[in-house]
């Protein structure tokens, strides 16, 4: 899987649980989750969750912790796949 | 933990406190009672001259019982956790209402845990009435956990 393809998924998961007043043009790979793209705390769990099942991987509560931007996500993403 | 030791770490008091008592607890699940005594104050309004138990009141009781009591029991499992200042926050609820519940009624809640993961609890919840009905089923999810934000 590609770098851009990774990405990809990851966007598919968080439009899911984007609020309505925020599009999904909005996500970039800046994007403080919390913060900008106004996910909040319950609904970060969930993208986690999927985030497990789409790549099948597993995250801690460390990961949870530093998973603040789409970026960072990337970033754990890559690091369990190795 | 006991179920005498979970009501008393309960956040909630009256009126807003509709959990009597536990009769089951584990890993996977509880179930707990609550009498819905005729003086609750809601039944005066709703409806007027007609009182039934408003379904967001069974919602708050499936909740407190399926998901808080679970919750701390769950909670204390993990020795790290310091053991004060819970936090919770419902963040999604979808329940269906089958039968009314009125004024004096004794209901039982029993609650199936989905997941517990990264402070979030999501459980499958029943509500019975004293002659064994179903009364309303749903799903309810929260924050859960102790320290100084959810």
């Amino acid at each position: 899987m590609t770098k851009e393809e990774r990405y990809e998924k990851l966007k598919d998961i968080i439009k899911i649980y984007l609020p309505e007043d925020v599009s999904v043009e909005a996500i970039t790979m800046e994007s403080h989750f919390i913060n900008e793209l106004n996910i909040n705390s319950a609904n970060l769990v969930d993208i986690i969750l999927d985030v497990e099942d789409e790549f099948d991987i597993q995250l801690e509560n460390e990961d949870m912790d530093r998973m603040q931007t789409v970026k960072d996500a990337l970033q754990i993403i890559e690091g369990k796949l190795d | 933990m006991s179920p005498d030791h979970i009501l008393e770490k309960l956040p909630y008091a009256r009126p807003f406190l509709f959990v009597d008592e536990l009769s089951k607890i584990d890993d996977n699940g509880i179930e707990g009672t609550f009498t819905f005594t005729k003086t609750l104050d809601f039944y005066k309004g709703h409806f007027k001259d007609n009182p039934v138990t408003p379904g967001v009141i069974l919602t708050e009781c499936c909740a407190q019982i399926g998901l808080v009591c679970l919750g701390i029991f769950l909670l204390a499992k993990d020795i790290s956790n310091s053991t004060t200042n819970l936090q919770i926050g419902m963040s999604r609820s979808e329940m269906e209402f089958l039968l009314p519940v009125f004024p004096g009624e004794k209901v039982t809640v029993t609650s199936e845990k989905r997941y517990f993961r990264f402070h979030k609890l999501k459980c499958a919840v029943k509500m019975h009435n004293a002659y064994g009905q179903l009364v309303c089923k749903g799903e309810i999810a929260g924050m859960i956990k102790y320290g100084d934000n959810v």
